[in-house]
């Protein structure tokens, strides 16, 4: 029965999906204020991305004309659902307790149907800027999901895991990925970067040539649904980051009950986060956004071979016995 | 994709003014522009020749809100040599201050819509910060930051104090710090250059075909400026240069736009440390003789004309103003052909193109496939132009 409690309050409350709304929100203030210092600019109050949310929910909802409502309300719905369920095997006070063997592979299908509902919503809204954008989101998921799925698979491969608990828990007991497969590291945060749609690769909603992409029908809860999908998928993707690469929210000794442990976690979950969330942010305020055809080159040419190469070192790592 | 119809303007996050290119794109390639000017027409040509010189200087300011001195001093500049007024050497070195202080506010301000097109806001904002320093000072000398009002037939209206020489002397050092790192940033920013290098390109040869001006031509290795080749105010007796470069895409205008930056930074200096003693302004008679005369003027964006025809009253009798814009849309539709969809806004941004300026009135009947043109009548005062032939038939 404490079992059945545990797991409903953890799915529902902390550290699931009430704690991941108020965090994913806190996170775009983070972002949008570390943006703005860099631009000189003061940035929003903390309040500001709550404050958003709420004035859009209250907003009309405009149809375009001759466009399937259903699928156009329940798009941005799907996609909210899609990464909060993602971020359930995020382990953030300790290993998640519904982690299962292949728990990576389910995350990070479920953080590409954002992109995908983008797609559906572009096509669907039967406007010229939409289209182009969800094309636009479509051709660059193919060009960053390859690179990025097998940077965050190499540390599965070493890990003997597929499971993001695991993997977390692996590091524990040996060194941090980012420091034992620092190309792979790379290669996810620029993946992370891509699709989430942030410079240099806000290629789908491009603002000055194609307005707002699949965004530029969207209006009212619809948007306010969709950018909070977006804020989620920050969450859960730089979470998994930080479950892949940096350790997690494990410490590296075992301290004290359980309770502590859980704490600490917590609050190194947080700390490792916003440092991944710096990074993120520093490389938005620092590019301008490159085209789609320099993406593809730039994609398959570099960022794809250096996942490969990172997958060939794992290898002969694993062969050489470097890592037992 | 099969090809689609984008229509880019005449309301557009990227345009700050109303233009409508309609895009025929493949996929992301352009096969096909169609250029659709002038949704602005404010009949200031007309405007300007029923009121007296005194009265068209602010008038003609309005022509643009950047270049707003550009336009007052080649006016100006045009009536006094038809009077044969000689403006004392004072004024002339305050006009000059003024325009390369404009010169400088425009720069940084395209710097930064150049950057906003390609999604680079960072520098968006920096550039429009520093543009406020030099806002600052125009504020200071003329006590507006858009419309300076500073000319007058004969001279200047408004003398620059030694206070005022003094601060804006010590304010300069921290744009020149400025100007140097976007020299910089133009050089090593990697995305910038990606989305600047080889995009836009013309030949130095397309460039004279299209009669291209201003900062475009210079950035395709054509050594034009019309302060050095017709120089006017004090330019002939101030030490500056002529800023080229040889790349002749987007690139190479953004370095020639940073090049004039601190060119116009040291003409500044130069003129503020060596502000000759004296008068502002000399007494100009009312009226101008008969006569024709074409002034040339080096704005920001490019050459600007202003032809002037007196009739012997105080109110001229034709002005018509050709601005860089005007000059430089051919050579924008000769490069955008088969670029990349994503290429459109920073090709056009990179003339600075100024629309409002350049819109001139000309009727197109989609109906019945007919271009017209007004009849002067149709534009007299009293003439509301709803009657059968007038503006709204």
């Amino acid at each position: 029965m404490n079992d059945i409690l545990y797991l409903v309050l953890y799915v529902l409350v902390f550290p699931g999906f009430l704690f991941l709304l108020g965090y994913a929100l806190f996170l775009e203030f983070i972002d949008r204020r570390i943006t703005a210092r860099m631009q000189h600019r003061v940035g929003p109050p903390w309040y500001q991305p709550l404050a958003d949310f709420i004035k859009l929910l209250g907003k009309e909802v405009i149809d375009p004309a001759g466009i399937d409502r259903k699928i156009f309300d329940a798009a941005p719905l799907i996609a909210l659902a899609a990464v909060m369920t993602a971020f359930i095997y995020v382990p953030v006070i300790g290993g998640s307790p519904l982690a299962f063997e292949g728990d990576l592979v389910l995350a990070l299908y479920l953080l590409a149907v954002p992109t995908i509902m983008l797609f559906l919503l572009g096509w669907l809204s039967r406007n010229v800027y939409a289209a182009m954008g969800g094309v636009r989101a479509v051709t660059q998921l193919f060009i960053y999901e390859v690179p990025f799925f097998l940077a965050l698979l190499t540390p599965a491969l070493m890990a003997g895991s597929w499971s993001v608990s695991v993997i977390a828990e692996w590091q524990q007991q040996h060194l941090w990925f980012a420091l034992l497969q620092p190309i792979g590291f790379i290669v996810a945060l620029i993946g992370l970067q891509a699709k989430l749609e942030r410079p240099p690769f806000d290629i789908p909603e491009a603002e000055t040539e194609i307005v707002a992409g699949p965004w530029t029908e969207l209006t009212g809860r619809r948007l306010a649904v969709m950018h909070l999908a977006e804020d989620v998928a920050l969450v859960t993707g730089c979470g998994l980051v930080v479950a892949l690469f940096l350790g997690g929210p494990l410490l590296p000794w075992d301290v004290g009950p359980a309770w502590l442990f859980g704490i600490a976690g917590f609050f190194i979950f947080v700390a490792k986060t916003l440092c991944i969330l710096l990074i993120l942010s520093a490389i938005k305020a620092a590019t301008g956004r490159i085209r789609i055809d320099q993406l593809n080159d730039v994609g398959w040419k570099y960022i794809a071979s250096a996942a490969i190469l990172q997958v060939a070192v794992v290898f002969v790592m694993m062969s050489a016995g470097v890592i037992s | 994709m099969s090809k689609v119809v984008i229509p880019v303007g005449p309301q557009h996050p990227a345009l700050k003014e109303p233009v409508n290119f309609r895009v025929i794109a493949d996929g992301e390639k352009i096969v096909q522009l169609e250029l659709d000017l002038s949704y602005n027409h404010r009949g200031i040509e007309k405007a300007a020749e029923s009121r007296d010189f005194i009265r068209v200087l602010p008038l003609l300011e309005r022509v643009c809100g950047i270049c707003s001195h550009s336009h007052a001093t080649a006016f100006a500049k045009g009536i006094e040599e038809l009077m044969q007024v000689t403006i004392p050497p004072r004024a002339q070195y305050i006009r000059t201050i003024v325009a390369e202080l404009e010169r400088m506010h425009s720069h940084l301000l395209w710097l930064g819509v150049a950057a906003h097109e390609v999604g680079f806001n960072t520098l968006f904002m920096w550039t429009w910060r520093d543009r406020e320093a030099v806002q600052d000072m125009l504020e200071e000398i003329s006590g507006n930051r858009v419309h300076y009002n500073m000319n007058e037939i004969g001279g200047v209206r408004r003398d620059i104090s030694a206070g005022e020489v003094a601060s804006i002397l010590k304010r300069l050092p921290v744009l020149e710090e400025r100007i140097a790192e976007y020299v910089k940033m133009a050089a090593g920013q990697k995305t910038m250059l990606m989305r600047f290098c080889g995009v836009g390109k013309l030949s130095r040869a397309e460039i004279l075909k299209y009669g291209a001006v201003g900062p475009t031509a210079r950035a395709s290795g054509v050594d034009y400026d019309t302060r050095k080749d017709d120089p006017y105010l004090v330019y002939d007796q101030i030490p500056w240069k002529v800023v080229t470069e040889n790349d002749g895409d987007v690139y190479g205008r953004t370095k020639v736009r940073i090049g004039e930056l601190s060119e116009s930074l040291g003409m500044v200096r130069y003129c503020l440390e060596n502000l000759p003693e004296g008068q502002i302004r000399t007494t100009a008679p009312k009226a101008a003789p008969s006569g024709e005369i074409l002034s040339r003027y080096e704005a920001p964006r490019g050459e600007l004309v202003h032809f002037i025809r007196t009739n012997g009253t105080d109110k001229a009798e034709r002005l018509d103003i050709r601005t860089p814009t005007l000059a430089n849309w051919t050579s924008v539709a000769a490069a955008l052909v088969g670029r990349n969809l994503a290429d459109i806004p920073v090709i056009v941004a990179a003339i600075d193109p100024c629309l409002s300026c350049t819109s001139r009135m000309t009727i197109v009947d989609q109906d019945k496939n007919e271009q017209r043109t007004l009849p002067v009548a149709s534009l007299r005062p009293g003439n509301t132009g709803r009657k059968e032939g007038g503006l709204f038939s």
